[in-house]
């Protein structure tokens, strides 16, 4: 038996204050009530935006948005010709592809050395603290780096300024990714190959990745997603141009930038245009992201 | 190794694999771009900002001067440095109440079927570009602060006691510190409600089937259990959320106003660093020294959000860990 | 006690029996009558048919092994699964008249009545003080002083207050593990229920700490109602007085204690208890 001494019974019968109970109750009620309301709220503002962009970008979205360049405003000569956004959606185009194509290597190998040769070292966690604030850093910063760094040098706005802003941002997103997922590779599969002989680098190579490649996959298309869309860095680094160009070393059109410049402009028809880029832009960034949670979920 | 009849290894041999080597530095080399990205970001930044940081010292930081004509040029950052932090702090004390709302709905609330459809939802609010948030900022939210809230309740938050000079201001336009942070709050807004709902789960179920068995309501588990037991991540989650805030710029830019002056009230037009730099740069002269001012307020943009970002990973590093 | 023997002879032998027997033998009431108890997992029968009563005042040890539907009966008792989805329960757990898998009963004063520990120790994280003050505040608005003093009647009750109330106001994460479950003991206790059940309750913990856990537990039936799953022989022969061997979801035998470890009657309580299979 135990020794402890005890203190006297709380005196009288159990009675719980029922009116505490009621209280408590009816604050659980609005608690949950106030949380439904907020997460009403949050889809409220999907639902609006997307709503805004379907309205507005619809309205003047047609053959000639997506097949004309540039043209000034038709305010005061309804015959003057309609423009569009090829040279912007070509600009976008290219620059994406080549900031993805600079930036995913490097993220690639960054991701790989944290997790199969740098997982506790000092470097390692430093690198990984560096990409993630770089995950999180204003991209308008990047775009001054680009312009001290590119622009200045080259004497003016250009193409490959704007590909190379880019591809800083795809960096840490890749890196990310690729640590995430080689890190879920069981050690018992790296054991196996490392068994059969192999040297590390083909088993990182041949089957880590392999293994991890839809994870990868997801990495890449969410960096693409996030680029597609920026701006702020473009402003500084390509500056965008009206007329459709091929040219890397001179400044060069994209989607976002044409979008801020046509709705800045004050005249309706170019502000109607910019919605229909807004409305291309958006879609296309959600199906990139949406497939590339299809992609991450197929894997299981 | 003696005996010569002994078949060799085939396709291996003993030493350090060459291939493995050069894989290995090729890895590090990438590494080293990376931390070279970083230090070039904030030397550039630097580099640029010394002409104006040696004119200015530091009454940059305090002039509220913004003065390009020449001759008589004299630039101060306080009124971006200002907007910058008080429409992120706003924008942080809009957001977090409803991202907690989401998480808790996400975690306890809503059933099994609706969570992954209404989560997937909320981070696509996080996909939607800057620019697209910018432009609908100003085309619905604007209005909207306009004519529901300035000219509505103008009359009703001006009369609030000690805070009602907030609400009164000269200016009508709906663009303004306060549209902006709005504007903010909802991009950051997934970012926060997302942390907390991952922190939120990584609670071990039979501390919360303690709280339950004590006979505590679904709001007092998460406010006497969960809430303590993630609070760390929790902050961590609002910090990532106030970086986010801090370098926003083409959703900002549309909505705020874009004038360099000292805002009087929420409902003033005011700047932020990143946006004044949006505005400005691309039309200054290469080398001038209003260049190099936006620079500078490039530099203390990047100070700031990487010290709160860094705090975000700080706090964050359990959940990182995970 | 020949006598019982002769009266049931299986699980399968219906309530009406199963009742008498567990009144006689104990010579008590029962705080809880399970009747007829099935439970779902989605569509998988984890309890079938159980018939049980908890006599008042007494300690009744449920043993055997896992995913034998033990832990799950005990979070029937409390409602714990309904904090789940897909998971139900279907026939009757009574107590005081009504039954309380009832969809219409209060969880928050079930629970309240209905005491629980768990396997591990479940420190909240805040002061020691205010892990006790935690489950009180919900169901009671006391003054400082009341409060203090049911503080401090808990954690005597559960044999911890002579280490720690000198530091009251430390972090509840600082205890050992053994402390901290006694700790959660007696957080439980605060609220005053009239039932505990224990999940597996020690087998988280050192030889020592287990020890005092069970000592506590003797003690502790003098006012309270208790049930103790276990996966420890030793232990349900040493704190229980009354034991229910289950087996697949089935209740497959309910005797004293010190009859079912020497005497069973069922051939699968014989060759559980003696270590054959489980």
């Amino acid at each position: 038996m135990s020794s402890t001494t005890f203190q006297a019974e709380p005196r009288g019968a159990v009675r719980r204050s029922s009116a505490l109970a009621s209280r408590r109750k009816i604050v659980d009620l609005i608690v949950k009530w106030l949380c439904m309301t907020a997460t009403l709220i949050g889809l409220f503002f999907l639902a609006s935006i997307m709503a805004t962009l379907l309205w507005r970008g619809l309205a003047s979205m047609d053959w000639i948005v997506l097949t004309e360049e540039f043209r000034p405003t038709r305010y005061g000569d309804e015959n003057a010709p309609k423009g569009g956004l090829i040279h912007a959606i070509l600009g976008s185009l290219i620059q994406t592809a080549i900031g993805t194509a600079i930036g995913t290597p490097i993220g690639l190998l960054v991701g790989t050395y944290l997790s199969e040769y740098a997982r506790g070292s000092a470097l390692g966690n430093t690198l990984r603290f560096v990409s993630d604030v770089l995950l999180s850093a204003p991209s308008i910063l990047i775009g001054l780096f680009i312009y001290q760094l590119v622009v200045l040098p080259m004497g003016g706005f250009s193409g490959i300024a704007g590909a190379l802003a880019l591809a800083i941002i795809v960096i840490p997103v890749v890196v990310r990714t690729t640590e995430d997922m080689l890190q879920l590779i069981p050690n018992t599969l790296r054991e196996a190959v490392i068994g059969l002989g192999a040297p590390k680098w083909k088993m990182i190579t041949l089957v880590c990745y392999k293994a991890a490649a839809s994870g990868i996959l997801t990495g890449i298309l969410l960096a693409v997603a996030r680029i597609a869309g920026e701006t702020a860095p473009l402003l500084l680094t390509s500056f965008g141009n009206n007329v459709t160009s091929f040219d890397l070393t001179t400044a060069m059109a994209s989607l976002p930038i044409a979008i801020y410049q046509q709705a800045n402009s004050g005249f309706p028809d170019l502000i109607e245009i910019a919605w229909s880029g807004a409305l291309l832009i958006t879609l296309g960034v959600l199906a990139i992201n949406i497939i590339a949670r299809l992609v991450l979920r197929g894997r299981n | 190794m003696g005996a010569g009849t002994a078949p060799k290894p085939v396709g291996r041999s003993r030493g350090i694999d060459v291939g493995d080597l050069v894989f290995e530095w090729l890895c590090r080399g990438a590494g080293f771009v990376v931390l070279l990205l970083l230090g070039g970001i904030i030397v550039t930044l630097f580099i640029g900002a010394l002409p104006a940081f040696r004119e200015f010292g530091l009454g940059f930081l305090t002039s509220t001067d913004w003065n390009p004509v020449e001759g008589r040029e004299n630039y101060g950052g306080a009124v971006a440095i200002f907007g910058t932090i008080a429409s992120a702090i706003l924008a942080i004390v809009f957001a977090v109440p409803v991202a907690f709302g989401i998480a808790f709905f996400l975690t306890e609330l809503a059933p099994e079927w609706l969570r992954r459809p209404v989560g997937t939802a909320i981070e696509l609010l996080a996909a939607v570009p800057s620019i697209i948030y910018g432009m609908w900022g100003l085309f619905v939210v604007v209005p909207f602060v306009q004519m529901y809230i300035q000219l509505a309740l103008g009359d009703y938050l001006t009369a609030i006691p000690l805070v009602g000079f907030l609400f009164e201001s000269r200016f009508f336009a709906g663009t303004s510190l306060f549209t902006a942070a709005i504007v903010l709050a909802i991009m950051i807004l997934p970012f926060i409600a997302a942390t907390m709902r991952d922190v939120f789960l990584q609670v071990p179920p039979v501390y919360k089937e303690s709280a339950y068995g004590l006979g505590a309501t679904r709001w007092e588990v998460v406010k006497g259990v969960v809430l303590p037991y993630t609070r760390i991540s929790v902050v961590g989650g609002i910090m990532l959320g106030l970086g986010r805030a801090l370098g926003e710029t083409m959703a900002v830019t549309f909505v705020i106003g874009n004038a360099n002056r000292m805002p009087q009230s929420l409902f003033d037009p005011s700047t932020t660093i990143a946006s004044i730099v949006a505005m400005e740069f691309p039309e200054s002269l290469m080398g001038s020294l209003k260049q190099s001012a936006l620079f500078a307020l490039g530099f203390l943009l990047f100070v700031i959000s990487f010290l709160v970002l860094a705090a975000s990973r700080y706090l964050l590093r359990s959940r990182l860990k995970a | 006690m020949g006598s019982i023997t002769e009266q049931t002879t299986s699980s399968a032998s219906g309530f009406g029996g199963m009742q008498a027997r567990s009144a006689e033998v104990l010579n008590t009431q029962a705080r809880i009558s399970v009747r007829n108890l099935d439970f779902y997992y989605g569509t998988n029968k984890a309890l079938k048919g159980i018939n049980l009563d908890l006599p008042d005042r007494q300690v009744t040890g449920m043993i055997g092994p896992s995913g034998c539907g033990k832990s799950t009966l005990l979070r029937v008792l409390n409602r714990m699964y309904s904090l789940y989805p897909g998971q139900r329960a279907e026939g009757e757990v009574l107590m005081d008249g009504r039954n309380i898998i009832d969809a219409s009963v209060d969880l928050n004063e079930l629970r309240a009545k209905i005491g629980m520990v768990f396997q591990k120790p479940t420190p909240f994280p805040m002061t020691i003080y205010d892990n006790i003050a935690f489950g009180i505040k919900l169901h009671e608005k006391l003054p400082k002083s009341e409060l203090d003093d049911r503080v401090e009647w808990a954690l005597s009750r559960a044999a911890i207050w002579g280490e720690v109330k000198d530091r009251l106001q430390s972090s509840a994460m600082s205890l050992s593990g053994g402390q901290q479950q006694r700790l959660c003991i007696a957080r439980s206790i605060a609220v005053r229920p009239e039932v505990m059940l224990f999940d597996e309750p020690t087998s988280a913990l050192d030889p020592i700490s287990t020890l005092k856990i069970e000592e506590l537990i003797d003690e502790l039936k003098r006012d309270f109602t208790i049930c103790i799953v276990t996966h420890n022989m030793q232990q349900a022969a040493r704190c229980a007085d009354q034991v229910a061997f289950f087996y697949l979801g089935e209740l497959v035998e309910v005797a004293p204690a010190a009859q079912l470890f020497t005497a069973p009657r069922e051939k699968r309580t014989q060759e559980y208890i003696t270590g054959r299979f489980g």
